[in-house]
């Protein structure tokens, strides 16, 4: 029972808690939910979004170092830039990979997520290192690389009102425009979209992976500009796997993944308080993510059985 | 001259690390054969990473050997349930369990051992050198000085060959994984088949963590089996789904992850996560330039009853 009170304190006890731990938490899982959730909807599985921001984290700390004092809009907007392009180029790898050599991506982008932390290790301990080599990390940025806050004397940060934009930019588009459609027809059926539709699948599958990772490494860039202000090894507790869950619990709808990205940075951010005030370890969430994508996919699995049976009496 | 010197252990490192990814490969091939890829295979090791951590700590290494394997078919038993009853998507499945597997042993380990705790002091299998084998110079110590569960490789490679090949309940195997409705009408139970095939392959998924924890490192830590699983499936490409090719492409991984072992016996000056990358870049371009598609089961990854 304090386990869960410390839970439910740390998520939304206080307005603290809300705005400056839960929502900033749900950043990340907001901006790599669409990455994955846009990815699965054309039937790519990239597992890779916890690779690609970690690349897009260190194009934007590159970007934001090198840039120093210059005026913040500038530094900012390069540091998007890079943290796109930087998780474009991690997930154009498996891409490239896929479409010249038929490599499965749920192992090359797997893979690519160890690449990337062991790049991400050596950066910080070589060519970004801080100046006095002693930690393992690299200068804090100049204020002009901090992204703004939302609310004064809150840590809400631009990123999730980008998340924000681009989810609903990201439902417009599959909803209401013909490549979004492309993609869901690819999703749902890549011969028949070929051959019915004349959907070139490949360059369509290729343009999913690349946008996918670009969004990914947004997140990356987000959480140097917004909340470390400097490139960690340890940047990401596996935000991109939690965000498979997000993603999967939203049933793909951009609209939802909000909300559902906002119920993982709550479990994330109460089991923060839970692990320093009641003991239980933080991990816990890992299983509760693994249980949602469970019972989404057992709940989808009966459904669909029933709606076979469904059709099945109605074509007798 | 040194390069000779240090060949032997090198041949040593590299056999001795192939040992768990071998198991997990071969597991997953038998799999494979019967038309279903495992992605939870990396759930199953880590399990039996823990559950040997755990067993052993009470009973002994046998005793954590045998609840290693038991750790890894739990798992494999729920993916089954997964995929062959509710007939869900085998690769979404298969990633779920490995996250669940992953959750759960970093919570139980920190709830048991706590924060810090690192569980010092398992019993674990040292080598055994084989009398007049491990005297042949250079191979000798190389290939018969190495702990019992590489002996238990040996003996598997050409048992599972044989049964693959040779045997009624192998054809059958091979039979689901190729052509499902044929099988079918050759009065063969399918979801059996497939059944047995997973519980095998997450039985070598637990033998194999339990290998890395008892016979190798000696602890365990969270996440310790470090993509070993993704790798295996790898492995089982690069094999062309065949058992004397997989257990040989294992030993190419081995020998990528204990190339560290040499360059630090060279005092090779690179930075140490070249080493630790090296694997995975090594399994991402091999993936690339062996061609092994057209040696893939034709039912592989098709969702249950989706025909």
């Amino acid at each position: 029972m304090d386990a869960l009170a410390a839970l439910w304190d740390g998520a939304f006890g206080s307005a603290f808690a809300i705005w400056s731990a839960t929502l900033v938490r749900a950043t990340p899982l907001l901006l790599l939910g669409l990455a994955v959730a846009l990815a699965f909807r054309a039937g790519l599985l990239n597992i890779g979004a916890e690779g690609q921001l970690l690349m897009g984290a260190v194009g934007a700390s590159a970007a934001a170092l090198s840039l120093g004092t210059a005026p913040r809009a500038i530094v900012v907007l390069a540091m998007l830039a890079a943290g796109a392009t930087g998780g474009a180029l991690w997930s154009g790898i498996a891409a490239w990979l896929k479409r010249r050599f038929g490599v499965l991506e749920v192992i090359s982008t797997i893979m690519l997520n160890f690449i990337a932390a062991a790049l991400v290790s050596w950066l910080v301990r070589g060519p970004l290192q801080e100046p006095t080599r002693i930690y393992p990390q690299s200068s804090t940025f100049s204020a002009s690389a901090h992204w703004p806050f939302l609310i004064p004397g809150q840590r809400l940060h631009l990123g999730f009102a980008i998340g924000v934009v681009l989810a609903l930019v990201l439902w417009w588009w599959f909803e209401r425009t013909a490549g979004g459609f492309r993609v869901r027809a690819v999703g749902a059926g890549a011969r028949a979209a070929a051959s019915a539709g004349g959907v070139d699948v490949a360059s369509t599958v290729m343009r999913v992976f690349l946008v996918s990772g670009a969004i990914a490494g947004i997140a990356g860039a987000a959480e140097v500009g917004g909340v470390t202000w400097a490139l960690y090894e340890g940047l990401s507790p596996g935000y991109g796997y939690t965000a498979i869950a997000v993603a999967l619990l939203a049933r793909l709808d951009p609209r939802w993944i909000i909300a559902t990205s906002i119920f993982f940075g709550a479990l994330e951010a109460g089991a923060a308080a839970m692990q320093r005030d009641a003991q239980v370890p933080a991990v816990v969430v890992q299983i509760v993510v693994a249980l949602v994508v469970l019972g989404v996919l057992a709940v989808t699995a009966l459904r669909d059985k029933q709606m076979a049976q469904r059709l099945a009496v109605d074509a007798e | 001259m040194e390069l000779l010197l240090l060949l032997t252990p090198f041949l040593e490192a590299s056999l001795r690390t192939a040992t768990p990814l071998a198991f997990a490969a071969l597991g997953e091939l038998v799999s494979e054969r019967a038309g279903v890829i495992n992605l939870g295979l990396e759930g199953c090791i880590i399990a039996g990473c823990f559950g040997a951590l755990l067993a052993a700590g009470i009973g002994g290494p046998a005793i954590g050997f045998a609840v290693g394997v038991l750790s890894g078919m739990a798992i494999a038993a729920v993916f089954a349930i997964f995929v062959l009853v509710l007939r869900t998507d085998q690769i979404i499945a298969g990633t779920a369990m490995t996250l669940l597997a992953l959750g759960l042993t970093g919570t139980l380990y920190k709830v048991l051992y706590g924060a810090s705790g690192a569980a010092l002091g398992t019993p674990t299998v040292g080598p055994w050198a084989v009398p007049g084998l491990s005297a042949i110079p250079v191979i000798g110590p190389a290939l018969f000085r190495q702990s019992v569960l590489t002996y238990l490789l040996y003996a598997a490679v050409p048992t599972l060959a044989w049964w693959m090949h040779r045997t009624g309940a192998g054809l059958a195997l091979r039979a689901v994984g190729e052509r499902r409705a044929a099988a079918e009408a050759a009065g063969i139970d399918v979801p059996r088949v497939r059944w047995g095939a997973i519980l095998f392959a997450g039985a070598f998924g637990g033998l194999s963590g339990a290998t890395l924890v008892l016979a190798q490192v000696g602890t365990f830590n969270e996440g310790m089996s470090a993509g070993r699983g993704f790798i295996a499936i790898a492995i089982v490409v690069l094999g062309r789904w065949s058992v004397v090719g997989t257990a040989m492409a294992a030993l190419v991984f081995g020998a990528a992850f204990a190339l560290q072992y040499l360059f630090q016996a060279l005092d090779v000056q690179l930075p140490y996560q070249l080493f630790i990358a090296f694997p995975y870049v090594l399994t991402l371009v091999l993936l690339a330039v062996v061609r092994g598609r057209t040696a893939a089961p034709l039912e592989l990854g098709l969702r249950d009853g989706t025909r």
